[in-house]
């Protein structure tokens, strides 16, 4: 008895540096703050050009949407869920929006009514998945084809134009700086503070990490979902909006796999395929990485086309960089 | 009784260290050619480490491992067994989908000269493996899914032998078994000890250890207490080995008054594996439930939970009738559940000691919505202390956690609600000596302070330390109680076992069963 107890008293060894690196690297975000600041770096001094300001404003304002859209999938995920019908959603309720602007209607009811519409469709999801138990990645796939060929059949592929004055939302700037940086920003604060500090957040890590254990700790997995569900339509159909009014068209056919680039920033944003770990200001530096990515190809002379393939590499290097660390971890345990 | 056969796995002062754990201290340990050695200890001790280092799936930090006099190195469990090494785990490893004869040939199954399966010849040789075991009634196209506990077993018996087994380990092949299958267990493994097979048994059933064993080697705390022949040997004197300290040193059972009715529960059925239960709890009272695995032991606890509502009978808390239909429910009646498998359902373990113990009180510590993390963070903080959890602070991740101090973090968080009612099933499964007693101890607090205690255990000399009152479940029904000292071990494994008086001799051997109140 005496061995165990002894030993077992002494702290986890915290011996070397490396040691220590290694876990100052464990953070996901701590690694692509450190890639976004090498990336401005290497492609800065190749190519001053690329951190003029102008061109940093085109990268996030391309791309914020993609950054709150991953913020509302990054909380799906960590609840152990999936939804890849996020890009067709984006594509229905951009639609909505500019269908409504171009028909007439007051301009904060074409900013309001497609967060509110995500709202609901994704809750319908959500429902399907919380209380008929049907894996997300099935009820999502449905949903994809239903809202995709949908947006199809009614727009027949077609942009829409003619937008009234003053409904190009994304492209106020408010003291100089794109308004969806201003969105992007705030919604990843709150986000991230909310999924701390709430118990709705608390909730969703726990149903994510072992629903089973959650379930009896008294906490419900299927209102949890319900929860993570509807919030991330809200964050859909901001990301709608911000889309839709950046241009002064609405491409019906959103970018294709746009659900795979949101789904992407969470993964490489560190957080878990396997649900209950991860963060959303993860997400959103890694939404902004993947940007940058993007746009340091075209200043270093690389065809745009290679950015999929980093990516991929990306995902690939997270995922590998997630497995070293739970393997870690196991020996430890 | 013991062949002098040559000794086939020796293995030499091996080291295992764990964070925070020494699992085996300078264990040495052989088996011999057709003998059955037993390897006996609590839970904790390091039975499970030292047949993982045997298999493959751990490596020795020091000492040597020789096979037949060579030195060998088991890198990987595939290793192992390509040098005549077979394991049969607690879970059986088969595949339920496919035949018998494919799950014993799996991954070696006989070719065609077109390097096709030659299924004819699969089946007979199948066929001849469970023949040469003396089994005659198994289907060799039977899909594994559809056949009983036993049978499974004895499927993993005939894989090992056709990859040519010479050494054979068993870890608690009894624990899931009926009366009969043992008895044909016990007859397979003996027609493997008269083949030459080393048979390395581990077992908690002392019992089954003197019918079966030729030497056994006990481990106390990751330690080698002596290897001895078995008819050496008796039973008090294992007892003794194994535990190595007083009774009272690790059931520190206080005398706490016992007050009025806090959980009533009468006729309660779910069907078919909890049966017209009733039982009474009362205020200060340890009420130890015992029973085989399978007798409805932890159907009743999830039931009482509002895991699995009961379909009928009648369950009152503090003298209120109520219906419990969900997790939820029992928690607000005061009720609180630490679990069997605190992997799978006590603990987050991506989640910091600080998330866990506040899952249960979430609410009563935020505002609105919000979680106050201060209060949080304080309340992680006495748990720690009072439970005395072995951590560098309350972010750890319980992940990196031992088993022991796992316990600890289930218990500390439902502590935090201030239960009425603890329902603990197999509170101490798996967690060492050091940190069971510090939970026995706690348990006895706790009655001591006026909580009614419901514990589930397998381990008699558990049931009998800590309860007051002792019931026994047999399938799905509530067979006998006894006060606490009433009862001798043999009674309560008699009504536990119950059926034939002829089958529970077979299983304890000895002529005690009286106490079997069925």
């Amino acid at each position: 008895m005496n061995t165990t107890a002894t030993a077992s008293l002494a702290p986890a060894p915290q011996r070397g540096v490396l040691k220590r690196f290694l876990r100052i690297f464990a953070s996901q975000e701590a690694v692509l703050l450190l890639a976004l600041v090498a990336l401005f770096v290497i492609v800065g001094s190749i190519n001053p050009r690329f951190v003029a300001e102008r061109n940093l404003y085109s990268i996030f304002l391309g791309n914020a949407y993609i950054a709150v859209a991953a913020i509302g999938m990054s909380m799906v995920i960590i609840s152990g869920n999936i939804d890849i019908s996020v890009g067709s959603l984006i594509g229905v309720l951009a639609t909505i929006s500019g269908s409504m602007a171009v028909a007439g209607y007051p301009l904060v009811l074409c900013w309001l009514v497609p967060v509110l519409a995500g709202v609901l469709i994704s809750s319908f999801t959500g429902y399907i998945v919380a209380y008929l138990k049907i894996p997300s990645i099935v009820v999502s796939l449905g949903m994809l084809s239903i809202l995709k060929g949908g947006l199809i059949a009614v727009t027949s592929g077609e942009w829409i134009t003619d937008l009234p004055k003053g409904y190009a939302l994304a492209q106020l700037k408010p003291f100089g700086v794109p308004l969806p940086i201003y969105f992007m920003i705030v919604l990843t604060l709150l986000a991230a503070l909310w999924m701390r500090y709430s118990n709705t957040g608390r909730a969703i890590y726990a149903v994510g990490g072992n629903a089973e254990a959650a379930r009896l700790s008294g906490i419900s997995k299927q209102r949890t979902i319900m929860k993570v569900f509807a919030i991330h339509g809200g964050f859909t159909g901001i990301a709608a909006v911000l889309f839709a009014t950046q241009l002064s068209v609405i491409q019906s056919t959103v970018p294709p796999n746009l659900e795979l680039t949101i789904i992407t920033a969470s993964v490489v944003g560190g957080v878990s395929i396997l649900g209950g770990t991860g963060t959303v200001i993860g997400s959103t530096l890694a939404a902004v990485l993947l940007a940058a990515i993007g746009s340091s190809l075209i200043f270093v002379s690389v065809s745009p086309y290679w950015l999929r393939s980093v990516q991929g590499v990306l995902i690939l290097l997270t995922v590998l960089a997630d497995l070293f660390r739970r393997k870690r971890q196991r020996k430890q345990g | 009784m013991t062949e002098s056969g040559a000794v086939l796995l020796e293995l030499s002062n091996i080291v295992k260290q764990f964070p925070g754990v020494l699992a085996l201290d300078q264990v040495s340990f052989d088996v011999r050619a057709g003998e059955v050695h037993a390897l006996l200890g609590e839970n904790g001790a390091g039975k499970s480490t030292l047949i993982k280092i045997i298999s493959g799936v751990y490596q020795p930090d020091h000492g040597h491992i020789r096979l037949a006099g060579d030195k060998v190195k088991f890198d990987t469990p595939a290793v192992a067994q390509s040098r005549g090494i077979a394991t049969i785990y607690q879970e059986l490893l088969l595949y339920p989908e496919l035949s018998v004869a494919e799950n014993i040939f799996m991954g070696h199954a006989p070719k065609t000269r077109f390097g096709t399966i030659d299924w004819r010849c699969m089946r007979t040789l199948a066929r001849e493996h469970l023949a040469s075991l003396d089994i005659n009634d198994l289907d060799v196209d039977q899909q594994v899914g559809s056949l009983s506990v036993g049978n499974r077993q004895r499927v993993e018996i005939a894989k090992a032998l056709s990859q040519d087994a010479r050494v054979l380990i068993m870890d608690e092949p009894t624990a899931a078994l009926t009366g009969a299958d043992v008895e044909r267990l016990f007859r397979i493994v003996r027609l493997l000890r008269e083949r030459g097979v080393g048979v390395i048994y581990i077992s908690h059933r002392l019992e089954e250890i003197f019918e079966l064993a030729d030497r056994v080697t006990v481990l106390r705390d990751g330690a080698c207490v002596g290897t001895s022949e078995v008819v050496d040997t008796t039973e008090d004197d294992l007892i003794n080995r194994m535990v190595g300290r007083t009774i009272e040193d690790l059931y520190p059972k206080q005398a706490a008054s016992i007050g009025e009715p806090v959980l009533e529960v009468q006729a309660l059925s779910r069907p078919p594996l909890t049966r017209d239960v009733s039982l009474t709890l009362r205020r200060g009272e340890i009420l130890g439930l015992a029973g085989l695995v399978g007798s409805g032991r932890s159907e009743l606890a999830q039931t009482l939970f509002g895991i699995t509502p009961a379909h009928n009978g009648c369950i009152k808390v503090n003298g209120v009738e109520c219906r419990i239909d969900s997790p939820s429910a029992a928690i607000a009646l005061g009720i609180a559940y630490v679990p069997e498998d605190r992997s799978t359902q006590g603990l987050i373990k991506p989640m910091s000691i600080r998330e866990n113990v506040s899952m249960v009180v979430l609410k009563d510590i935020s505002n609105g919505n919000l979680i106050n993390h201060s209060a949080e963070r304080d309340l992680a903080e006495k748990n720690v202390h009072q439970f005395s959890i072995r951590t560098s602070g309350i972010e750890q991740k319980v992940e990196k956690l031992s088993g022991g101090n796992q316990q600890k973090v289930v218990l500390g968080k439902w502590m935090a609600s201030d239960p009425d009612v603890l329902i603990m099933d197999e509170p101490t499964r798996g967690i060492d000596v050091g940190a069971k007693a510090e939970i026995h101890r706690t348990m006895s607090e706790l009655a001591c302070s006026g909580m009614a205690v419901l514990m589930i255990s397998s381990e008699l000399p558990e049931i009998m330390g800590m309860s007051d009152t002792i019931a026994v479940m047999r399938e799905g029904q509530l067979v006998a109680t006894f006060a606490r000292g009433e009862a001798t071990q043999e009674q309560i494994a008699g009504a536990m076992m119950g059926g034939s008086r002829s089958e529970a001799d077979e299983l304890s051997d000895t002529d005690n069963t009286k106490g079997a109140a069925a």
